[in-house]
This record gives structure tokens, C-alpha cells and sequence, in this order.
């Protein structure tokens, strides 16, 4: 069976979504979120 | 019922929430370690006790939040492969809170319907929680202090009460001490959530939650997909009947609402709906096995 001609641009998006994450690490975003993980978010909790 | 994907779903929300340390009364301890800069791929809030990843909507607003203005690549570049992959499947097999949702759905009580001209234009809600509650406003906003705030999870998120905020006000006695307007609020919301489960299907999927909006936005360019088998498709509307996300497979199988749970698969009488996996297609086991009887 045929997949629909999308299919293409899935697999253009793939690639550009993992630079995109890379570029996220690469700028320490992922350190940001360590960060902030790691603490307890008084936030999200409710405790202001 | 599909036990495969209760399965998967009661096992992903343990593994990922397997800090038992977190949950000793006492001091407030969460989990501390390097692997929570991987956030998981479902709404599940990093201050539960047991949380061994972070949520992907909570650090979104930490980056936007973060004095340099992070521009969120890393989270966003990430959420795009999953859905780039799955779509929205996520919601429905590696979710704890859609879990949740479905378990207080099973309470045996009449359930709601929603009517259609309440329903369609409230499911547009979650594109204003993920547009304005979790970029703009943690982006832009700071106050007087240079301070920003993650908006959504502050005022909005029923998650961070339930899976955080509940535990640890109950495991350390100094929260308890801090309790104000805030957490009553959200309180209050999270009550509303559960109180709406019992009675439809979902209902923070369906109209709150800025995850599923965004993991929607890929369902009809994801790898997986569903599809109709025209030449097997009756217009039974057996489908649709099943579908407690109120999609209507046979004519939108790739909805932006559709959780892609399967269970309109499995009623098909017809065998008429799959799921593609890359090209081509894979019958489920179901399928295959019915058709070898």
C-alpha cells in the first residue's frame, strides 16, 4: 500500500527537529532544566 | 478493554515515578539527579516526590522564564520528535494524568455528554493554555523583581497539585505551614478535574492541555498513522460510536483530538482501520489473528 506524499515532509522535519534539540543543548537549555528540576517547584505545588 | 496499553501505561507511570526515597516522611526530598534534564514525554510535574524526569511543559516555562531567554529549542526540538514519530499517541499509552483520567471514567455513573456546539469550540482551549499560558507569557512577562513566571504551572496545572504538591504538603509538616490562595485554587482546580473525569471521557485532554495541543499539531504529518481501508469501510459508524475522544475515524483518522488509543481498531467490524508504521502497513495482532480463524 502507498503512503500519502506527506511522508516526505516527515522525514525533511525528522533532521530539523533533532538540530533544533541540539541547539536547545547546546545553548545549556538543558542545564536550565536540570536546574530548575531539581529543586522543588514552589510553583507547580501551589506554595507560590 | 485494551490490556496492552493499560499495561504500558501503569508501568511507564512506576518507572518513571520510581524515587521511592522521595516518598519517606520527612524532609522533602525529590529526585536530584542528572537524568532529570531529560524531561518525560508525558504530563508528568518534576516536584512529585518520585519523578526520575521532568516535565516537558514545566521546562519550557523554566527556559522562557530563565533571565536569558532561552528560546526553548531544546524542549520544543524534542516534543517535535516525538510527535513527529507518534503524534499524539503519547496521550494515551505514556500519560500518568490521562491515566488517571480514564481510571476515575471507569466509576460506574451516568456520563456527560457534551454538546457539540459547547464541545468544538472548547477544545480550542488548549491552544490558548500552550500559546499564551506557556509561551508568551513566561516569555515576555517579568515583574518588578526581572522575575518571570511559569504561568500554566502556577495557576493552571491540576498535574503539579496532585503528583506534587499533594504528597509533599503531606509528607512534610513546614509546607503544611505555607498553604495559602494559591494551592486552595488550585485545589479547587484540581477537584474540578477530577470531579469532570467521572462524568466525560478526559476532559483535561480535551480542553486544557497544552501537551496534547502541541503533540496534536503533528498528527497528520507523524510517521505513525491511521488510515481508512476505503474498500472495506461500510459507514457503520461503529467507530465513531467507540471513540470517546469524538473523533469521527472514518472520515478524520487523523484528527488533532484522536489519542490514538486503538480502541476504534479494535471495534471495527470491519477491519477497515489500521495504524501505518513507517511505509506500508502492519495489521494489528488482532486483526491477524481473527482473519487466520
Amino acid at each position: 500500500m502507498k503512503r500519502e506524499a506527506p511522508l516526505k515532509v516527515t522525514i525533511a522535519l525528522i533532521p530539523l527537529a533533532i538540530g533544533l534539540c541540539a541547539l536547545g543543548i547546546y545553548r545549556g537549555e538543558a542545564a536550565i532544566v536540570l536546574a530548575k528540576a531539581i529543586n522543588i517547584c514552589m510553583e507547580c505545588i501551589g506554595l507560590g | 478493554m485494551d490490556k496492552l496499553r493499560k499495561v504500558i501505561q501503569v508501568g511507564w507511570g512506576i518507572l518513571s515515578n520510581a524515587y521511592i526515597k522521595g516518598f519517606l516522611p520527612g524532609s522533602p526530598v525529590i529526585f536530584q539527579g542528572s537524568l532529570k534534564q531529560v524531561c518525560v514525554p508525558g504530563m508528568n510535574c518534576y516536584s512529585c516526590p518520585g519523578a526520575l524526569g521532568s516535565c516537558p511543559i514545566g521546562s519550557m516555562q523554566a527556559i522562557f522564564d530563565n533571565r536569558d531567554r532561552g528560546i526553548g529549542a531544546y524542549v520544543i526540538g524534542y516534543l517535535a520528535l516525538i510527535g513527529l514519530f507518534v503524534g499524539r499517541m503519547i496521550c494515551a499509552w505514556l500519560c500518568l494524568f490521562g491515566l488517571i483520567q480514564e481510571l476515575l471514567y471507569k466509576i460506574p455513573v451516568p456520563k456527560l455528554t457534551i454538546p457539540e456546539k459547547i464541545d468544538k469550540p472548547l477544545r480550542y482551549l488548549k491552544y490558548v493554555m500552550l500559546f499564551v499560558m506557556v509561551f508568551l507569557l513566561p516569555f515576555f512577562y517579568r515583574s518588578g523583581y526581572g522575575a518571570g513566571e511559569p504561568f500554566f504551572c502556577k495557576y493552571i496545572c491540576p498535574v503539579g497539585t496532585l503528583e506534587g504538591g499533594i504528597p509533599l504538603v503531606l509528607l512534610n509538616s513546614v509546607m503544611r505551614g505555607a498553604l495559602g490562595w494559591l494551592f486552595r485554587w488550585k485545589f479547587l482546580l484540581l477537584i474540578l478535574c477530577v470531579a469532570a473525569s467521572i462524568f466525560i471521557y478526559r476532559p483535561f485532554c480535551k480542553y486544557v492541555c497544552p501537551l496534547g495541543a502541541f503533540y496534536g499539531l503533528f498528527q497528520k504529518v507523524s510517521l505513525i498513522r491511521m488510515r481508512v481501508d476505503r474498500e472495506k469501510c461500510v459507514d457503520c459508524g461503529t467507530c465513531a460510536k467507540t471513540c470517546k475522544m469524538n473523533v469521527d475515524p472514518h472520515q478524520t483518522p487523523n484528527s488533532n483530538e484522536c489519542i490514538r488509543c486503538r480502541e476504534c481498531i479494535r471495534a471495527c467490524p470491519m477491519h477497515a482501520l489500521l495504524m501505518n508504521i513507517g511505509p506500508g502497513e502492519v495489521r494489528m495482532r488482532e486483526q491477524m489473528q481473527e482473519q487466520k480463524e
